[in-house]
């Protein structure tokens, strides 16, 4: 078990250090350099950059100097916490993230939870129910929910909202509490704005995740150890918990470890149509801007939530599963 | 026979039909059989005849979309401290209720034809076996693991304590096949159903299992119904056979009469099918020709006449064969043995004498 926990660890390095290369080289590509983009920049907004900040930042980043040594300065400065400076913002990579990165958890892991807690049960209901009224209606919902475009359902909802109930969703906070410090009030008003992108980015999660749990679980009732099971005199409700259910689940386990990435590149449309204050459309800027530490720490932080859910998602399988642990 | 005391599981008229989209598949046709109490009753005929539904009616586990529409399963429960033995009848249970579920695994256990898939992979031997035994008898976690580990021994496993902590994917097929047994037999079950319980074993590990099978069957004098397509497992472990055509029994025998004096065509047919070592080297096996026909589409008749080498064309495909009952409690369901159809028409009646 402990040599399974070196050996994925290990590779969960290697793969990052793999993904830190390309990814720094690829964003580098394009012609032309961050100074240069900086200093056009500067000109079109009419101030001038003294040319002695230039020099601070290029000898900074070893600028002027070989792709290799821009990246070693790069990395060497990434794992000591100094992600890089944002030119688009002129602000530290740091600064910039963490306040969206705290939102978009937030919206993320709700989501989640809203995901698992309502596919999950439906999913096994359906399953036990093939073909019934029930399974046929939840699987009919289910590819609505999935066909549904997310903004589309997103733009729906706020219309909805705006006209029946009075009060715009757009956004995380009302006007009046975004710059509001911490209080009852203003977490009452984070909820209510909250559901809506909760419920629009989730709503295509449960209906995937449902027919995944269903067609798990449809196989295994077929296997012969849930008729053992039941010859054995066990109840109904305790042969699919405990041994239909339990074995139907490795695949979301994999399927958990995969979603997690999706926490800062996800429900990037559904982020700006609602006006989210999330990681989603931040990236993409930082992206077509050639902004390219900010870029470049989107795309570490994204292979590192991949490789750790990859990770987590082994361990939770191990767990479950005797036959993976005696490997 | 349902008066008998000594019949322990009694099929009669027995219909069970599957709901498909594309149809109903009438599996069972009008099973009758009897079990004797501490008797191994075989129960033999090609794939898709009926078996495996037969015992999975008997255990009242149809799949979802299958029910028993006809018919009565009745079992005479362990035999009570008064001569009265209390009839419950199986048909009748819910199958998820509590009735049920208290015969299932208790007196009635069965143990399946793929060792490999019959145990969940993600719990140990032990906890599986533990299930089976502090659902049904009254004892602590300490008392039931004593009985687990005892029924781990008893089936002949080397070291039970450590099968105990294992997972299935650890032993063997053979080894699993015995863990099934165990789990079985842990609760004294009066009746065993077990369904081709050696057809994915090699034929030394078969031969293993056969014989504790028998020496257990020997020591507990439950009753086993086995059920098989192997005629040589049958003569090996079996008093009674019920040959099955197509959702029917064709003829129900002692194994001595099936094997010496066989009376249907078809129980007959298959006898010629087994390759024998005194055979002359260059001869061709028998086979019987055709196969077995979709349940869907059952021929009229005696479902058997289109492959039956001793049809009566004109009365074979009219009319239904009923159970005729020949000397020594030997039953058969054959046109053949019915005499008076056969009177009807001379020319056949000179057939059957010169038979």
């Amino acid at each position: 078990m402990l040599a399974y926990f070196v050996r994925r660890l290990f590779y969960m390095l290697t793969t990052m250090v793999f993904v830190s290369l390309i990814g720094f080289f690829i964003i580098n590509l394009p012609p032309g350099s961050y100074i240069d983009v900086y200093q056009a920049q500067r000109q079109n907004m009419g101030t001038s950059t003294a040319s002695a900040e230039l020099e601070a930042l290029t000898r900074r980043y070893g600028l002027d100097k070989p792709v290799y040594v821009q990246y070693w300065k790069w990395i060497t400065g990434f794992v000591q916490g100094d992600f890089g400076i944002s030119f688009e913002y002129n602000r530290e990579v740091k600064e910039l993230i963490w306040q969206r990165l705290s939102f978009t958890v937030l919206i993320a892991l709700g989501t989640l939870i809203f995901t698992w807690i309502v596919a999950i049960p439906i999913g096994i209901y359906a399953a036990t129910h093939q073909y019934k009224i029930g399974d046929n209606a939840a699987t009919f919902v289910g590819m609505a929910g999935l066909s549904i475009p997310d903004f589309m359902l997103a733009l729906v909802l706020m219309v909805i909202v705006q006209n029946v109930f009075g009060f715009s969703v757009s956004g995380l906070f009302s006007r009046e509490y975004i710059d509001a410090p911490w209080s009852l009030a203003k977490i009452g008003d984070l909820i209510k704005h909250l559901w809506v992108p909760v419920l629009v980015v989730g709503t295509s999660g449960t209906a995937g995740l449902m027919r995944i749990m269903r067609g798990n679980l449809l196989d295994i009732l077929n296997m012969q150890y849930v008729q053992a099971a039941r010859a054995r005199g066990l109840s109904e409700p305790l042969v699919i918990i405990k041994h239909a259910v339990r074995n139907a689940l490795h695949p979301l386990i994999m399927l958990l470890g995969m979603s997690l990435p999706s926490i800062i590149s996800g429900s990037l449309v559904v982020s700006i149509v609602l006006g989210l204050p999330t990681t989603g459309p931040l990236y993409f800027a930082a992206l077509r801007n050639q902004d390219m530490y900010l870029a470049g720490t989107f795309l570490m932080f994204l292979a590192g939530m991949l490789v750790v859910g990859n990770f987590l998602a082994d361990i939770l399988l191990a767990l479950v599963d005797p036959r993976i642990r005696y490997e | 026979m349902a008066d008998n005391q000594n019949t322990i599981l009694q099929v009669e008229n027995l219909h069970t039909h599957f709901f498909t989209e594309s149809g109903v598949i009438r599996a069972l046709r009008g099973v009758d059989f009897s079990v004797e109490r501490g008797k191994v009753l075989g129960i033999v005929g090609e794939s898709g005849c009926g078996k495996s539904v037969t015992a999975q009616c008997i255990m009242n586990m149809l799949p979802g979309n299958g029910r028993a529409v006809e018919g009565k399963i009745s079992y005479y429960p362990r035999e009570s401290i008064g001569s009265q033995t209390e009839k419950v009848d199986i048909t009748g249970l819910p199958p998820r209720g509590k009735a049920m579920r208290a015969i299932r695994g208790n007196e009635i256990a069965m143990i399946f034809q793929e060792p490999m898939t019959s145990l969940d992979p993600v719990y140990t031997v032990g906890s599986q076996l533990m299930e089976a035994i502090t659902l049904h008898q009254n004892v602590t976690k300490q008392q039931g693991k004593e009985i687990a580990v005892d029924a781990l021994a008893k089936v002949n496993l080397p070291e039970p304590a450590r099968i105990f902590d294992a997972y299935p994917h650890q032993l063997s097929g053979g080894q699993r096949q015995r863990v099934m047994i165990a789990i079985a037999l842990s609760c004294n079950p009066t009746l065993l159903i077990a369904d081709e319980p050696t057809t994915a074993l090699d034929v030394t590990t078969q031969a293993q299992i056969l014989d504790l099978m028998r020496a257990l069957q020997e020591e507990t004098h439950m009753s086993i119904i086995f059920i098989t397509h192997d005629l040589g497992v049958v003569a090996e472990m079996c008093d009674d056979v019920a040959v099955m055509y197509l959702g029917k029994v064709v003829e129900q025998t002692t194994v001595d009469a099936a094997f010496h004096s066989p009376q249907h065509p078809y129980t007959r047919a298959l006898l010629r099918s087994i390759p024998r070592l005194t055979d002359e080297n260059q001869t061709r096996l028998d086979v019987i020709k055709g196969r077995v026909p979709d349940p869907s589409v059952v021929p009229p008749g005696c479902a058997f006449h289109p492959r039956c080498p001793e049809v009566i064309p004109g009365l074979c495909d009219v009319h239904t064969p009923e159970v005729i009952k020949l000397g020594g409690g030997q039953e058969v369901r054959c046109l053949l043995y019915d005499d008076k159809l056969m009177a009807q028409s001379p020319t056949r009646t000179a057939l059957a004498e010169s038979r």
